[in-house]
């Protein structure tokens, strides 16, 4: 049976039904999805989620794929806006069962796997984290020559403890020097919080990845303000803008 | 205080451009007809939602893919793209 | 057959659909935001730098920098605006001059009449009108809006108002008229919207009658 080419052809609209229900932060919840066909994913893709009203109000929107693509189930990882009005629908009111029509999966600029090689350098703001996460997934599950010859370094930006998604397995999976997780926060800290306590800068990026020569793979996601400053950071430190992708989140929820 | 809506970037765009050129399009690498600089259609600055799709080079600001759905048609205006290459 | 839409359980519209109804053009619903919408980067021309041309097709033109228009009559408009992505905002206050005043101050300086408008704006946006959708009181060059300086996400230092109209042609960050003898499609229009955008007649998109 021949595979069907993942990039060529239009993607259908398919309707998902909601598996699992997880909640990660306070505002953010995770929702996986059985969905029928499913072609399988890349890490760092996503998906558009449409939903539509009884009386066919419709409204779209894009989520980032946060699992990695040994998982059964497409897990998407929610914040939800307070003013949103997809969001509040996603992480408050769907639940185990319901449908949900999505199409995907979508991106092939933004994404990274195995064989592109290391190092590998992400850097997550707020909810940009999602899709680097399915990156750190993937890595996780490769076998171990493969994770050897990657190293990791995840630099993550979050307001406060309570916003940090995926804390604890974050927790879990780092494992310096081959995998290196930093943290920063922007408004608050633990009380006995010895880290970052800053918007990421020149400095810490300078503290934290590797230099040009290294050649890492950059990845920076997060809202297009964050992604702006960190990418022209890196690109002043000498990193080639082409080796740093890029994915900027919006406002609208 | 709302936040400026600020522009996002041809990801964001990936499920329409998918939908017109029926192939992944975010990895493809546009020429920019104002200035020259080549880079992935995923590196290019999105406005213009929800109307349309305007797709503009980060080095000059031109726009040089524009996507607009009607009910009746879907217009492509590509006369600020120079070249597209699309990766086998 | 038409597929029919899978229903998403539970979901309904954010904002209050039934609203004022006499007072909503078909198809739209009423917010208390103001959605931004551009087609391109804020532009930041300063004041200094700024002027408004009203030029005709032979060329004649006449010109504002921004004393001389702080300088002409204002009205303070209190109108409803309607945009094509479906939202209506009641009673938005503004602050500007009347398209009236400056084409009457264009005739004076020679400046001959046009049966279209085409607005031109800083970042290259442009959008057409018929002449009579401009004059006899309905639209301004405002630079003012609720009470303060007009900001630059919403256009300012100045953009056209026309509220009669879908509000992609009240153009943002406007800095003069071009009168035309045919109608000459602008930023959108050439991507398929209508040429006028009466929304009482539901005109979004070319063809629409």
């Amino acid at each position: 049976m021949a595979i069907p080419d993942a990039t060529a052809g239009r993607l259908e609209w398919r309707v998902a039904t909601v598996v699992d229900v997880r909640d990660e932060t306070p505002r953010a919840r995770t929702l996986v999805l059985d969905v029928p066909q499913w072609p399988g994913h890349r890490p760092g893709q996503h998906v558009d989620v449409r939903l539509v009203a009884e009386d066919g109000y419709q409204a779209q929107r894009s989520y980032s794929i946060a699992s990695p693509p040994e998982d059964r189930g497409v897990a998407l990882t929610v914040e939800r806006l307070d003013d949103g009005e997809v969001s509040p629908y996603l992480v408050g009111e769907l639940r185990r069962g319901d449908g949900l029509e999505i199409r995907g999966p979508i991106g092939g600029y933004f994404v990274w796997d195995v064989a592109l090689g290391g190092p590998l350098l992400l850097v997550a703001g707020g909810s940009g984290i999602v899709p680097l996460m399915a990156m750190l997934r993937r890595h996780a599950r490769a076998d171990a020559s493969a994770r050897a010859a990657v190293p990791v370094r995840l630099l993550y930006s979050a307001r406060t403890p309570a916003d940090v998604i995926y804390a604890a397995e974050l927790e879990r999976l780092a494992d310096p020097p081959a995998v290196e997780v930093v943290l920063t926060f922007t408004r608050e800290a633990p009380v006995t919080w010895t880290g970052y306590r800053r918007r990421i800068d020149r400095a810490m990026l300078e503290a934290v990845i590797w230099p040009p020569s290294a050649e890492p793979h950059a990845y920076v996601c997060g809202p297009t303000v964050f992604v702006e400053s960190v990418a022209s950071l890196l690109v002043e430190l000498g990193h080639a803008a082409s080796r740093v992708r890029t994915e900027r989140f919006g406002a609208t929820g | 205080m709302r936040a400026e809506k600020i522009h996002l970037d041809g990801n964001a765009a990936g499920g329409v451009l998918r939908d017109v050129f029926a192939h992944e399009m975010t990895a493809a690498l546009a020429t920019c007809g104002g200035c020259g600089a080549v880079g992935p259609v995923g590196a290019l600055l999105e406005y213009g939602q929800p109307m349309g799709i305007v797709l503009r080079c980060p080095t000059c600001d031109t726009a040089v893919l524009r996507i607009v759905r009607t009910p009746s048609l879907l217009r492509l205006d590509l006369s600020g793209l120079r070249l597209l290459t699309i990766p086998a | 057959m038409a597929q029919q839409p899978f229903i998403a359980r539970g979901f309904r519209a954010r904002s209050a659909r039934m609203v004022d109804a006499p007072r909503l053009p078909p198809g739209q619903y009423e917010t208390n935001d103001f959605p931004v919408l551009s087609a391109g980067p804020t532009p930041r021309t300063p004041l200094s730098k700024w002027d408004f041309t009203i030029r005709d097709a032979d060329g004649r033109s006449a010109r504002w920098s921004w004393d001389d228009f702080q300088a002409l009559p204002r009205d303070t408009p209190v109108v409803d605006i309607h945009c094509v992505t479906k939202w209506s905002k009641f009673g938005t206050k503004w602050e500007g001059v009347s398209v009236d005043t400056l084409l009457a101050a264009a005739a004076s300086h020679g400046v001959g009449a046009g049966a279209f408008v085409v607005a031109f704006c800083d970042g290259g946006y442009t959008t057409n009108l018929p002449m009579s959708d401009v004059t006899g009181g309905k639209a301004w060059v405002a630079f003012g809006y609720d009470g303060a300086a007009l900001p630059p996400e919403h256009g300012g230092p100045a953009r056209l108002l026309v509220p009669h109209l879908y509000f992609w042609k009240s153009a943002k960050w406007v800095r003069g008229l071009q009168l035309v003898p045919t109608d000459s499609p602008g930023f959108w229009e050439q991507l398929g919207y209508h040429n006028r955008g009466d929304p009482w007649r539901e005109q979004r998109y070319h063809g629409d009658p």
